[in-house]
């Protein structure tokens, strides 16, 4: 699923390498009982020793010097734990110890993974089968409302529409772009390349506010119009219009903002994947009389098929879990509503964790066979490296 | 010269202008937004509310026009607390992640303990579980814990989150090492400890900044985690959920969110104009993450 550099190596098959005197540790029962100590101990005591630090609460603190505590503690406790750790294992007697250190370093890991990941995947799939404060089972009742009231079916409707146009844009735009600037200057390319990605460092929440001056909307008579889409709209003469509030042309107006910000990544992917088309295949086609068009078709698609396949599924992924764009900007009114940003309303603002659950389910459910499909396609290409 | 070079130059200016006119219209399209925003950020808040950015070109250099008011009012409202408190949400939930990760990747690949390949496997499939999925059971087991609105809270669900790409790009990364560092360092005697801080951490150093800078934004961009685990209060929230208060507040904070927005935005700016190569890359590495 992620890009190139990270591939060579995957888990598997591959015979473990060996460190230093590595050798099958004894697998008694005390030698486990330490390992699970030595992964468990140190999370353990991070945390106590983070919500030690108690004052960073106290509102009369200095805010600079709890910054400063914050930061050193999270960074520095950290460090320190597995050092400490290390320490402690060189204490055990030899064999003991090689076989109990690897869990030491792996078991923080697995620890915290547990904690905010598998614990809750598990515990949100059974809060989905209860009521909204969770005192009772409901069965599928919640399953059932999402996918009869008309709320939860827009919001699935309005999710797959943003699924479906916006990757559709973003790649559209970012290949496009990134095959014209490729027959121009290098200069013109990397000036142009950068105004296109800099949106992606900015926040959905802060793409949000630059958007509320494109889409802001004064009635007639209620002073000039401060946001620009309206600005051009009332000069050619028609009525200022409420953008966000125009059902369901809004919805697009909500995803123009999410291409605004995915272009840009999808852009500077495929540039790269088209520089990496060898130019020769281009000149062969230009021989044999293919147009710049056909060549481009015919030649650079192909080539670069499985890049696309990669970005447009990340981009779809993102979008399918948008949030903050909507939540912001109309806060899921006027038919705005998608999955995403519904499970979060429910969740905080009804307080209904059954449906809250039952959508970050559905969340969850939904992108398993993009996921598999992607796998599935990367480990066939593997093979036939 | 390149064969690149050569074909576009064969390629006469006047063919080309089709394909100029083409990428102008779209970088004007993109770039108006954030250009708009910048211009009001800077207006006397009276003409932010009258009119439009686009009139200041009529007395751009009218010094009546500008003025850095915005800017000073959005620092004194809070803004300024906000900045700190996502410094001290971000740093950690940056570090606490790679530390943990960083010794799990070396395990993984170089170490030999059972399960080892199982472990792995899930850590890799845990990609897919979005952190939705995990905003209501934490925040009831933080609620419990009467631990809601730390910023530890806030780190070690950031880590948590985290941690699945940092391990799986960690992994791969250092297990394509050569062998015959690790092994010459044994031979001479260092144990793992020692061969992970003094070898194998300073060789991953571009892994570990690609993945710190994707990690870095996401954090001080993330709006979902610091609400639901830090929330609204003002004394501890971060700098997005500042600025989609001020923006809940309508007409009456108009002139303020342009400024408040360019706040929340400087530090990813300048990191992506400072470390543009590193965060393409970290992007690309981290572009499944979420």
């Amino acid at each position: 699923m992620t890009t190139p550099p990270a591939t060579q190596q995957t888990q598997g098959s591959e015979s473990p390498r060996t460190g230093p005197g590595d050798e099958p540790g004894t697998n008694s029962v005390l030698v486990w009982l330490l390992r699970i100590a030595s992964a468990l101990i140190l999370p353990l005591l991070v945390i106590a020793f983070f919500f030690a630090f108690d004052f960073l609460r106290d509102e009369d603190a200095n805010k600079a010097l709890q910054v400063v505590v914050a930061v050193i503690a999270g960074v520095g406790g950290v460090w320190g734990m597995y050092w400490g750790m290390d320490q402690l294992i060189n204490r055990l007697p030899e064999r003991t110890g090689r076989a109990v250190r690897p869990f030491a370093f792996v078991g923080p890991a697995m620890a915290i993974l547990s904690f905010y990941l598998v614990y809750p995947a598990v515990n949100t799939t059974v809060i989905s089968f209860q009521d909204e404060r969770s005192k009772a089972f409901v069965g599928l009742d919640n399953y059932i409302r999402i996918f009869t009231e008309s709320t939860y079916q827009v919001a699935i409707r309005n999710s797959l529409g943003w699924v479906i146009l916006v990757p559709i844009a973003a790649v559209g735009i970012g290949l496009a772009f990134a095959t014209m600037v490729d027959k121009l200057s290098r200069r013109t390319e990397s000036i142009t390349k950068s105004l296109i990605f800099l949106p992606m460092a900015i926040s959905f929440v802060g793409a949000a506010v630059v958007f509320a001056f494109v889409y802001g909307f004064r009635p007639e008579g209620f002073g000039n119009q401060i946001g620009i889409l309206n600005a051009i709209w009332t000069n050619f003469g028609g009525d200022p219009v409420n953008w966000l509030a125009q059902q369901p042309w809004n919805n697009l107006f909500l995803m123009v903002i999410l291409v605004w910000l995915q272009t840009g990544f999808s852009m500077v992917i495929l540039s790269s994947a088209i520089k990496g088309v060898p130019e020769v295949l281009l000149e062969a086609a230009r021989i044999d009389g293919a147009s710049e068009w056909q060549a481009f078709w015919k030649v650079t698609i192909p080539s670069i098929s499985s890049t696309i396949v990669v970005v447009w599924t990340t981009v779809l992924i993102t979008t399918w879990k948008v949030f903050d764009i909507v939540f912001v900007m109309t806060g899921g009114r006027d038919g705005t509503q998608v999955v995403a940003q519904q499970m979060v309303t429910e969740f905080f603002t009804f307080r209904n964790n059954g449906l809250g659950a039952a959508l970050a389910v559905l969340l969850f459910i939904a992108v398993i066979p993009i996921l598999i499909i992607n796998v599935n396609r990367f480990r066939s290409q593997e093979a036939t490296r | 010269m390149t064969t690149d070079t050569l074909v576009k130059k064969r390629e006469s200016r006047l063919s080309r202008l089709p394909i100029y006119l083409t990428v102008g219209v779209i970088v004007t399209l993109w770039t108006i937004p954030s250009l708009g925003l910048l211009i009001n950020s800077f207006r006397e808040p009276r003409s932010i509310r009258a009119d439009g950015w686009w009139t200041v070109f009529g007395e751009i250099f009218n010094s009546a026009t500008w003025t850095l008011e915005n800017y000073r009012v959005v620092l004194d409202e809070g803004f300024s607390n906000a900045f700190a408190n996502t410094v001290a949400v971000s740093i950690p939930a940056v570090v606490i992640p790679i530390t943990i990760a960083a010794f799990a990747a070396y395990a993984f690949a170089w170490m030999h303990f059972p399960g080892r390949n199982l472990l792995f496997v899930i850590v890799v499939g845990l990609m897919v579980v979005p952190l939705q999925m995990a905003l209501i059971p934490i925040l009831r087991v933080y609620t419990n814990l009467g631990v809601t609105g730390t910023y530890p809270a806030v780190w070690l669900a950031h880590a948590g989150f985290g941690l699945p790409l940092a391990v799986y790009l960690l992994r791969n990364y250092m297990g394509s090492l050569p062998s015959s560092i690790i092994e010459s360092a044994t031979i001479d005697g260092a144990d793992h400890f020692k061969i992970f801080s003094n070898l194998i951490v300073p060789l991953s150093v571009p892994v570990l900044a690609s993945f710190a800078i994707f990690q870095f934004l996401w954090v001080w961009n993330d709006f979902l985690v610091a609400l639901v685990f830090l929330g609204i209060d003002p004394e501890v929230r971060v700098l997005t959920v500042e600025l989609a208060d001020l923006a809940g507040r309508g007409e009456g904070a108009l002139n303020l969110l342009p400024a408040a927005a360019f706040v929340t935005m400087i530090v990813p700016l300048a990191v992506f104009f400072a470390l543009q190569r590193f965060f393409v890359r970290g992007l690309t590495a981290g572009s499944v993450k979420g």
